[in-house]
């Protein structure tokens, strides 16, 4: 009943190309944003923050940037997590050999580096496709996962390989408790999310899924290739180097070579089949399913007086996942975020079926 | 020839870069005859175990055209079942009662998974596989538990030298190893009569050229798929086999499993051949590439250690994807509107 645009009229163009063009979801956005901001800071638990909240939002632009790559684009990439290292070791690197620089300058920067490497290790993406690209992004993830590891300067000559920046300050702002840890990420993903439906709705955007639904006939019609998938896999690595930035600094604190392996990058690619391919608001539904589940797993049979050991919930996680993709991708391939747009289209209609 | 080489030229060179790679320490004198040859052997010994993983993958790909990331987690998961029922019942049975398992699996999956994404991209299937490897891994680590487990062959595992009038020193084989090294080629040989002599190799021929033809004459496909992935779930078997035998088997068999994907880059989707030569190269290239030039690399850019082997085949891979993306062996691709 209350879900329904009768009465709301485009009569300019600038109302037709809207972001949210009815208006119950531009109260529900910004009734959530103010939830966000207010309600979750003053309500949620400081192991609440550490061990959900925060990195949820870290892997949902991680997951944005992917899905822009798989979703949108067609391009399928097994080393995102290669691109997160290379925003987290850049974004050490300028913080320790420029420290005067503002921590949102870095992030840039050190997204802007992640894209670089991710065009390069997307080159090959002009000649290949489908199987083989996995390849060449497995060698993304294989290499840089040892060129960090290895090569000391990376690390700024630190003994154990491993690396702890200190605690980020901007303007005299101390990012130290969990809640400005959570406010900061949040900020960065609203901007990032913003500018990541406006790609997408875009030229740029329509480049990429036309890239995606048939590159041939895309080549054809005038799309560039060369500039469509180059620009895929620099803006996904943008994502992916902002947020392995924020993983390491804000999330971690400090970390190893192995903090960004093999498997970051498959639980990545899940979130994004789980939550839904080609859709920003899956990103998010993957990222809180994925960050969720494996605690869920750990504390859930407790509560039932069945106590099971890591091990066993680590299996069952990787039992779980793997069925979920397998059903998601053969009875729902657009993912969680299908059901909810289902969900929209069912309620706009109500109590009629039709 | 004058034509082969105008045309092929970037692979031509890379093969003889990779030619060149092989003969050099030996060349230079940087390393000793016999520890060059032992080295030679580990790299064909990994290779030949590459090649076993890489086999079952394009099995898989010729008749379903299923990129088969499973493979590793198969070959994780029927090492696991041979090991732990070898603990209660002679190795043979353990082994028979393991391909029943195996056939079960691929039962499974073609009923379950398969079946409902006939026709899908191939770049869900990858996904729908990848979703296959991580049940499989955890199921099979739920049901037999997580630790290392041995399978005991009952080969001799000590060392023989042989070539000792050859050069100083000798070279030390592992007898497992050439009895693995003779099992592979065995296997590919029965793989082979398979194929070519028997009515369903020729049916599973058929559908690897083109299904809806092979559809048309009555080749009942789901049949197909399922007995392809027995094969190859044996042929999974048999590597984990080896491998367990040699290594142990535990989880860390189905990463090293993902290296078979470099190799059928190398060799080609839809090569036996090229996926045996592509094992080979990779399994030497790596050792080489982390013996011989690790150091070099160390001492020259002051790194904190080797580890070449882990990204060498991926990045070898790379750079033959650029030149040559069919493989070496592979179908030449052309794509229509």
């Amino acid at each position: 009943m209350l879900y329904r645009e009768n009465g709301q009229f485009k009569t300019t163009y600038g109302s037709d190309q809207q972001l949210l063009p009815i208006a119950q979801d531009r109260w529900f956005v910004i009734g959530l944003i103010v939830v966000a901001y207010v309600a979750v800071p003053v309500l949620a638990s400081d192991y609440m923050f550490r061990a959900l909240i925060v990195p949820f939002v870290i892997l949902a632009i991680a997951a944005i940037g992917l899905n822009i790559l798989v979703g949108y684009c067609g391009q399928i990439s097994l080393g995102t997590a290669a691109f997160m290292a290379v925003g987290a070791y850049a974004a050490y690197n300028f913080v320790v050999r420029l420290p005067e620089l503002n921590f949102l300058i870095v992030l840039a920067l050190s997204g802007g580096v992640a894209a670089l490497v991710g065009a390069l290790f997307g080159v090959p993406s002009l000649r290949i496709k489908g199987l083989y690209l996995a390849v060449s992004t497995l060698a993304a993830q294989f290499f840089i996962d040892w060129l960090f590891a290895r090569v000391k300067w990376f690390t700024n000559y630190s003994s154990s390989g491993s690396v702890s920046p200190a605690p980020i300050e901007m303007l005299g702002w101390q990012v130290v408790s969990p809640v400005d840890k959570y406010l900061l990420v949040l900020s960065i993903a609203i901007v990032l999310t913003l500018a990541a439906k406006n790609l997408v709705r875009g030229h740029i955007g329509r480049a990429w899924m036309a890239t995606r639904d048939m590159d041939v006939a895309a080549e054809v019609i005038g799309i560039r290739p060369l500039t469509a998938k180059l620009s895929a896999f620099a803006v996904s690595s943008f994502y992916a180097g902002v947020a392995g930035a924020l993983w390491g600094f804000v999330h971690l604190g400090a970390w190893e070579p192995l903090a960004f392996n093999i498997n970051l990058s498959l639980n990545l690619l899940f979130m994004i089949i789980i939550g839904g391919m080609g859709s920003l608001l899956g990103a998010y539904f993957g990222a809180a399913f994925i960050v969720v589940l494996p605690i869920l797993l750990n504390q859930v049979p407790g509560w039932f007086g069945v106590p099971i050991s890591t091990a066993l919930a680590s299996h069952l996680e990787a039992m779980i996942f793997g069925s979920l993709i397998v059903f998601f991708l053969i009875v729902e391939p657009h993912g969680l975020a299908r059901l909810w747009a289902i969900g929209k289209e069912k309620l706009r209609l109500w109590p009629f079926p039709h | 020839m004058g034509v082969y080489l105008q045309k092929n030229w970037p692979v031509v060179g890379l093969l003889l870069l990779l030619a060149m790679g092989l003969v050099l320490p030996l060349a230079t004198g940087a390393s000793a005859p016999g520890f060059y040859f032992e080295v030679l052997l580990g790299g064909l010994m990994s290779g030949v175990l590459y090649s076993l993983v890489a086999l079952g993958l394009v099995l898989i790909f010729k008749a379903s055209g299923v990129f088969n990331f499973a493979q590793g987690a198969m070959v994780l998961f029927a090492a696991l079942t041979v090991a732990r029922l070898g603990e209660v019942m002679p190795l043979p049975v353990a082994f028979l009662l393991a391909i029943v398992v195996m056939a079960l699996v691929a039962w499974l999956v073609e009923r379950l998974v398969l079946r409902h994404l006939v026709n899908q991209d191939a770049v869900v299937l990858l996904m729908a596989t990848l979703g296959v490897a991580f049940f499989l891994d955890g199921f099979g680590q739920t049901l037999w538990g997580s630790d290392i487990y041995k399978i005991d062959t009952g080969l001799p595992k000590t060392p023989v030298l042989v070539a000792e009038g050859l050069f100083e020193g000798g070279i030390l084989i592992n007898t497992e190893d050439l009895v693995a090294a003779a099992v592979a080629g065995l296997l590919v040989l029965a793989l082979a009569v398979f194929f070519q002599k028997t009515p369903t190799g020729r049916a599973l021929r058929a559908v690897a050229d083109d299904h809806q033809a092979a559809q048309s004459i009555g080749i009942p496909l789901n049949h197909i798929w399922v007995i392809v992935w027995t094969v190859a779930g044996v042929v999974a078997l048999v590597a984990g086999m080896v491998w367990g035998s040699k290594l142990g088997v535990q989880f860390s068999l189905s990463l090293i499993a993902l290296k078979a994907l470099p190799v059928v880059i190398l060799g080609g989707f839809t090569s036996v051949p090229g996926a045996i030569l592509g094992g080979l190269i990779i399994g030497v290239g790596e050792k080489f590439a982390e013996v011989f030039f690790g150091p070099v690399l160390v001492r020259q850019f002051d790194l904190a250690g080797g580890g070449i082997e882990n990204w060498f085949a991926y990045m070898l891979a790379l750079v033959f994807l650029l030149v040559r993306p069919e493989g070496l062996f592979g179908e030449k691709h052309i794509d229509r509107v």
